[in-house]
């Protein structure tokens, strides 16, 4: 589904991503996880489009993406982007926003039919906002828009969903409510899912397979019960974590200097 | 005052306020919501610069001043979007360009310059029948954008990342908002002239953003509002032999204040932020 072979992208002369290859298949649940600046967002970009390799090649669902078919492939890819600064007296409804989900699909010079209608009343209600229809976008608790980005996504009927840092800046209680809904749309729809993240206690059950990124590059790729161990995710943070067991899984905690 | 409409320049001021007052609004929902204000202002002085020329080389001026206009609109996105700037930086540069050109044109023209001088402060009671037309033709073209595309114009002015990561086209929105931008200031330097249309774009528009929630309704708002102000000053500029430039913007200034004071979303920002 995704093959990517030796890209780098270079702002100027500093690499945000440096010879990565990468391959995704069908139905498969990966997390990218990293520090910041490790150049995750920036691989999803390329992975839709959004950012232009500086060199190496790519195909999506079978297709090398180029300015004729861009549209085309972008439509079957749902992507949420990292929470977004929204005026709150910006004039949009959630109901809008999950709306635009379905503008591609419905086509140019065409009101959303009944069917798009169904849709996003079926992504309202898996990701729980139906209350939230006729509210501003912008009036939402960070969670809550999350949630209606993630609807939005849904709405498209993607085969493939990418999500850049969907806990971040979330309290905890929305932190883990987000990661349940992940699971919860993973395990409803079998989306081939790509997620990208730098917080460790939110990587969702059933992402077996983990990247590790650091600085632009791809350090290791493997299982998830393999790359969780201390000295692994030590280096990648560069600090020195210490792990422990609790009763919903395992903790990594910083050790004190 | 009935007596006032039979005079042809009066019917000619009267169609004018109502399609340059329409269109303005209109155009001024891209302009607010896109948050680029001063693209009016970068366009208007593209305009003056292309009917400056126009007076210098003896073109028609109002051509030239609408393929300047166009010109600038057309150049702005494309520069924003390659040199990967923001697009008020990339209306900076455009602005800095056109009032370079026009500068040095009104440097090279001999003798007075009252002919150039009256795109910078317009006058409705001088506007053409022809004039008119062009006004009307934007104003369909503008309106048959907004009702075809409205979907997707709704988007791509909520985010054009989205919009483009979920397959809409988003830059030929985008820069379709932007040309018609272009082509409604180009038209009604006549009418209101180019140092004040800024105000009649942004004034209705932000009042309206104050007002309502709904994008349909700030158009409709905005253009009520745009058409309200050019009217307003139309009568005023009749009656009082005032410059109607001037109270077209105060009025729009005075609808802006209003709509402040009674706006739902006053109180908005403070929850927002606390």
């Amino acid at each position: 589904m995704i093959l990517l072979r030796n890209i780098s992208v270079a702002h100027r002369h500093e690499f945000a991503l440096l010879d990565i290859s990468l391959s995704v298949g069908r139905g498969e649940f990966v997390v990218i996880l990293g520090p910041n600046g490790a150049g995750k967002t920036t691989l999803l970009k390329v992975i839709n489009g959004l950012c232009r390799p500086t060199s190496g090649s790519g195909e999506i669902f079978g297709q090398v993406m180029n300015s004729s078919n861009a549209g085309g492939i972008r439509r079957a890819i749902g992507y949420v982007p990292q929470i977004m600064n929204i005026d709150p007296r910006f004039p949009i409804t959630a109901y809008e926003v999950v709306s635009f989900g379905r503008i591609s699909k419905a086509g140019l010079f065409r009101q959303l039919g009944k069917i798009d209608k169904q849709v996003i009343e079926q992504a309202m209600s898996l990701t729980g906002i139906e209350q939230l229809a006729d509210r501003p976008i912008g009036h939402l608790s960070g969670g809550e828009q999350q949630k209606v980005a993630i609807a939005r996504a849904i709405a498209q009927e993607p085969e493939l969903l990418l999500l850049d840092e969907p806990t971040s800046n979330l309290d905890l209680s929305a932190q883990q409510t987000i990661t349940s809904l992940i699971e919860t749309i993973y395990l409803e729809k079998k989306i081939t899912t790509v997620m990208v993240t730098h917080l460790l206690h939110h990587i969702p059950h059933h992402a077996q397979r983990l990247i590790l990124m650091k600085k632009g590059e791809i350090i290791k790729d493997g299982k998830r019960d393999e790359l969780m161990d201390e000295q692994t995710l030590s280096e990648l943070y560069d600090c020195q974590l210490s792990k422990s067991y609790i009763m919903s899984g395992t903790l990594f905690t910083p050790e004190k200097k | 005052m009935i007596e006032l409409f039979s005079y042809k320049f009066m019917q000619n001021a009267l169609l004018a306020a109502l399609i340059g007052g329409a269109s303005c609004g209109v155009t001024g929902v891209f302009v607010v919501l896109m948050r680029i204000p001063f693209i009016s202002v970068a366009m208007s002085h593209a305009a003056f610069a292309g009917a400056v020329l126009g007076i210098l080389t003896g073109v028609n001026p109002l051509m030239l001043a609408i393929v300047f206009s166009l010109a600038s609109a057309f150049l702005i996105g494309p520069i924003a979007d390659k040199a990967d700037i923001d697009t008020n930086i990339s209306i900076g540069i455009i602005f800095s360009i056109v009032l370079g050109i026009a500068f040095l044109c009104m440097g090279l023209i001999k003798g007075p310059k009252t002919e150039a001088l009256k795109y910078i402060w317009g006058n409705i009671l001088m506007v053409s029948s022809n004039n008119i037309i062009l006004m009307a033709i934007v104003l369909i073209l503008v309106s048959l954008f907004i009702i075809l595309l409205f979907k997707e114009m709704k988007a791509v002015l909520f985010s054009r990342e989205l919009s483009a990561a979920s397959g809409i086209p988003e830059k030929k929105i985008y820069y379709i908002m932007l040309f018609l931008s272009g082509l409604v200031v180009s038209l009604n330097l006549n009418t209101i002239g180019g140092l004040l249309i800024f105000s009649l774009i942004v004034n209705p528009a932000a009042a309206a953003y104050q007002l309502t929630y709904s994008v349909k309704r700030m158009f409709l708002l905005s253009a009520s509002f745009g058409i309200l102000s050019t009217l307003t000053g139309l009568f005023c500029s009749y009656l009082f032999d005032v410059p109607s430039g001037a109270v077209i913007i105060l009025i729009s200034s005075s609808l802006f204040g209003i709509a402040l004071l009674f706006s739902p979303k006053r109180k908005v920002k403070h929850y927002a932020t606390a």
